[in-house]
Formats: structure tokens, C-alpha cells, sequence
């Protein structure tokens, strides 16, 4: 598969300057800043604990992400539809999974942007005790790969309609759903009749068990697996809904 | 070499057949006007011309390269202005079309000569580094010349081009299309009849998904001759679509 590095480059800066050509940008990481440290603290118990970790503030991470993924992933494709560019860009010389992956990266380097800013937490938690900086390090790669997974997801429903409304829910269900089958709601209705088999399988698909994992402080391969082959299943899919639709 | 090249196109949307059979060959230095009534199959056309749409039979080519077996190739030789002149609005139009430009493969020194070309052939001075979501119908439709423009290609597909200009705006862009149009091949779809008297050298005519005429203008005129009379383009046309598309 040819692939032209320039025109991945391109996109992705295009579509970076995007976020930050509206107030989107801002408000995102003001929500995304003042949620995760809210709940880390009132819900989480962060100072109550009394011990110098970031795990309050990693738990939530997945319950965040099902909604503020959707939300940057949702403009990427169905606003290109809606304002006709999608043919403009589609009749540059340029090939699908170049755009699909430019556009990718952007909303992916946007939310590590997000992250960053989360930071300051960490430097609290060194400042008030002594945090195992290898479980933080660990969080933090975890939970990007699990926001790229769930944006991956996002992006590919974008690619499907041109409403932005539309995208937004039917990402954040999806979302939802992969993150509540790690949940005893989910696992104790399957144990009553399905096959011990499939209760492992949609347990181990499961966001929450996955990130749980990686936040104990292991780079576990299994957890790392599930969300890079998640963006790339979901990128694959997002690139023959961009060609299907060259026949509707 | 026939540098738009379409034979036998079908399109059909859920039951609606919107094209049906439609060939096209533009040679270099034609000015091709494409009238038809609304929901004729102009647009669908031209965008299984560009690649964007697949068509479910037949083939299309630029400058001798399919546009679906080769798109790459046949997509760099082509300008496209879609219908209603899409573009990043949160961009500006410098912004812009330099993304255009890039994205079509230009380096940065031919991409500024060209950009300094279109500021000034295509008249951008005046909103050059403004948002195009604050410009006016028309300047927005120039942007849209200007993106198709940039690289100056051979081939030229304009949907629509000087829909929702004024009277100024629409000779400006009919003195453009003149000048460039030696050495290319061109496409237009439009409603204006007496734009296509001014520009086009050749006249296709489409209605219900076929073409029903392929002339000259002055061609087109004289087989309508009645009692001696020279009908007008407007006249000739409702007679061969009016009965169709009623």
C-alpha cells in the first residue's frame, strides 16, 4: 500500500489547527481538566486516601473518555460531508488511508495535548508525597492508547453520516458498550446462560478491565494489544466507509 | 489525445436512474458547457468524471489516465470546483488554498509563484488573509476557482462556476475562463444560457440522465431555424429538454 508521509502531514496539521480555530478547543480542556480533577477528588477521594497516588484520578478515565472522545472524533468526517469538502478532498491526489490517518492523529495528538495539561497533578502528588513514578507513566500510556482507541471508534462513525449529532451518539454507545462489558452488570447477565468462553471473550475486550490492568503499572502486552489493534481495526474500517461511499 | 474521455455512464441512485448512458470527449483548447435542467444528471456527472462517485457502468478518463483504475494520476491533471464551492471555512483563503497547493504536490517555491498568480488573476487582494467563512457568495465561489486553479492543470471541471455572482463578477469570470482556456480542457455546468453563448465553444445538453444534444452553439442554432428565423439558445433549449423534464 503506497502512502505519502507529506500528505499524512499535511492533514494532520490542517486538522490540529482545526480544533483550535474555534473555541472547542478551549472548552474541551477546560471540561476535560475540571472533570477529571472533580471527580478525582470528590468522587475519588483523592485526599481522603491518603496516600500519594494518581489512581483516583486514572479510574475515571474511561468514563470520561466515552464521552469526550466522541466529542473530537464526531467533526472529523460528518462535517466534511455535510460542507461538501469531503469532495474537494477526495479528489486532491490523495489516498483514503492518508486522510483517514492524518485526521486520526490530529484528534489523537489533541487529546495528548488534554493529557499533558493533566500533568500538574502529578507534579501535586510528588510535592505532597512520594508517587511510584513507573505506575504513573504507565497510567498515562494507558489511558492514551485508550482514548485513541475510543476516538479511532469515533472517527469511523463520523465516516458514516454527515450529522454530527448523530456521530456523536452512536460513538458514544459503542463506547459505552466496551466499556460496561468489563462490568459485573454485564458479566453476571452473561454467566447465567452463555458459554464460559464467551463471558472471558467480551470481559477481555472490556476498556475498563484493559486499563485497569495497565494503571496497576505493568505494560501489559495483552491490555496494549486490545487498544492499538482496536485503532487499527477501527482506522481500517474507517477507510472502506470513505470508499463505500464513492458507490452510494 | 482526447483529454476528458467518458463513455456509456450510469448512475442510479436507490431507484432513481440520475445518469443513463452518458458519453463525453473534450480535446485540449474546448470550452465544454454542460446545460441541462435541474436533477438532469449534470452534477452526478461531473462527479464520476472527477473519480468522486464510482459510476455503475462505464468508464471514465483524464488526460488518458482512468480516473478509478489510475486516480492519482488522472486527479493530478484535474481542477474541480464541486458544486456550491466547498472549502475550510475556518481557514483563511491564503491559508487555504496553500493547503490545497501542498496537498496537490506543489514545493513551496512554485506553490508561491502560483499563489502570487491567483491573488492576482483571480482578484483575492481584498480578502486574502480573512476567514472564509466571512466572505461574500461570490468571493467564495472565486476561492473555489482559485483552489481548482492552483496547480494549473490541464483538465478543468467547474460546477456551477459563476452561480450566485453579480453581473461584474460573472464577466470577470468569463474573461478568466476565456484566457485560460487555450491550452486546457474544460467542463462547465450552468444554467445561464448566454454564458455558454460567451464562452462555450461546444454545447452538450443533458436531460433525464442523457445527452440530448452535442454542438456547437452557432450549430446547435442553425438547425433550430424556423421559417428563416434564428431562435434563441434560450427557445432551442426548453424545446429539447422542456418536453422531458416536464
Amino acid at each position: 500500500m503506497k502512502t505519502s508521509f507529506r500528505t499524512i502531514g499535511l492533514v494532520f496539521g490542517r486538522e490540529f489547527r482545526a480544533y483550535f480555530a474555534t473555541p472547542l478547543a478551549a472548552v474541551f480542556l477546560l471540561v476535560f481538566l475540571a472533570l477529571s480533577a472533580g471527580l478525582a477528588f470528590f468522587a475519588g477521594g483523592f485526599f481522603e486516601r491518603g496516600q500519594a497516588d494518581l489512581g483516583p484520578f486514572f479510574a475515571w478515565h474511561p468514563w470520561l473518555f466515552l464521552i469526550l472522545m466522541p466529542a473530537i472524533g464526531m467533526r472529523l468526517w460528518a462535517d466534511e460531508r455535510r460542507s461538501g469538502v469531503i469532495e474537494l478532498l477526495m479528489t486532491l491526489p490523495v489516498r483514503a488511508h492518508e486522510v483517514v490517518i492524518g485526521k486520526f492523529l490530529a484528534g489523537w495528538a489533541f487529546t495528548a495535548v488534554a493529557l499533558v495539561l493533566t500533568m500538574s497533578f502529578w507534579l501535586v502528588t510528588l510535592y505532597l508525597g512520594s508517587p511510584d513514578n513507573g505506575i504513573v507513566i504507565a497510567s498515562y500510556i494507558g489511558s492514551f492508547l485508550m482514548a485513541g482507541a475510543f476516538l479511532a471508534i469515533s472517527a469511523c462513525i463520523s465516516a458514516m453520516t454527515k450529522n454530527q449529532v448523530i456521530a456523536f451518539i452512536l460513538a458514544a454507545i459503542v463506547s459505552f458498550l466496551l466499556v460496561m462489558s468489563g462490568t459485573n452488570l454485564v458479566l453476571a447477565a452473561l454467566r447465567g446462560w452463555a458459554p464460559a468462553f464467551l463471558v472471558d471473550l467480551v470481559q477481555s475486550l472490556s476498556f475498563i478491565t484493559n486499563f485497569d490492568r495497565l494503571t496497576r503499572g505493568v505494560l501489559e502486552a495483552p491490555a496494549v494489544i486490545l487498544f492499538v489493534s482496536t485503532i487499527v481495526l477501527a482506522l481500517w474500517i474507517n477507510v472502506q466507509v470513505i470508499d463505500a461511499k464513492k458507490a452510494v | 489525445m482526447q483529454l476528458v474521455q467518458a463513455s456509456g455512464l450510469v448512475k442510479t441512485f436507490s431507484r432513481l436512474r440520475a445518469v443513463d448512458g452518458v458519453s463525453l470527449e473534450v480535446s485540449r483548447g474546448e470550452v465544454v458547457g454542460f446545460l441541462g435542467p435541474n436533477g438532469a444528471g449534470k452534477s452526478t456527472t461531473m462527479k464520476m468524471l472527477t473519480g468522486f462517485l464510482e459510476p455503475d457502468a462505464g468508464t471514465a478518463s483524464i488526460a488518458g489516465h482512468d480516473v478509478f483504475a489510475d486516480p492519482i494520476a488522472a486527479r493530478r491533471r484535474l481542477g474541480y470546483l464541486p458544486e456550491g464551492a466547498p472549502a475550510y471555512g475556518d481557514m483563511t483563503v491564503a491559508d487555504f488554498l496553500a493547503f490545497v497547493g501542498r496537498m496537490r504536490g506543489l514545493t513551496n517555491a512554485v506553490l508561491g509563484e502560483r499563489l502570487a498568480e491567483m491573488v492576482e488573476r483571480v482578484n483575492l487582494t481584498a480578502v486574502w488573509n480573512r476567514p472564509i467563512d466571512a466572505l461574500s457568495k461570490g468571493f467564495k465561489r472565486r476561492v473555489g476557482i482559485a483552489q481548482a486553479l492552483i496547480h494549473d492543470p490541464e483538465v478543468l471541471i467547474l460546477d456551477e462556476p459563476t452561480d450566485g455572482l453579480d453581473p461584474n463578477q460573472k464577466h470577470d469570470m468569463r474573461e478568466l475562463i476565456a484566457a485560460i482556456a487555450p491550452g486546457k480542457a474544460i467542463v462547465i455546468s450552468t444554467h445561464i444560457l448566454e454564458e455558454v453563448e460567451a464562452i462555450c465553444s461546444r454545447v452538450v445538453i443533458i436531460a433525464e440522465g442523457r445527452v440530448v444534444a452535442d454542438a456547437t452553439p452557432s450549430a446547435l442554432l442553425d438547425a433550430a431555424i424556423v421559417d428563416g428565423q434564428r431562435p434563441t439558445l434560450e427557445t432551442v433549449f426548453r424545446s429539447i429538454t422542456g418536453s422531458k423534464a416536464a
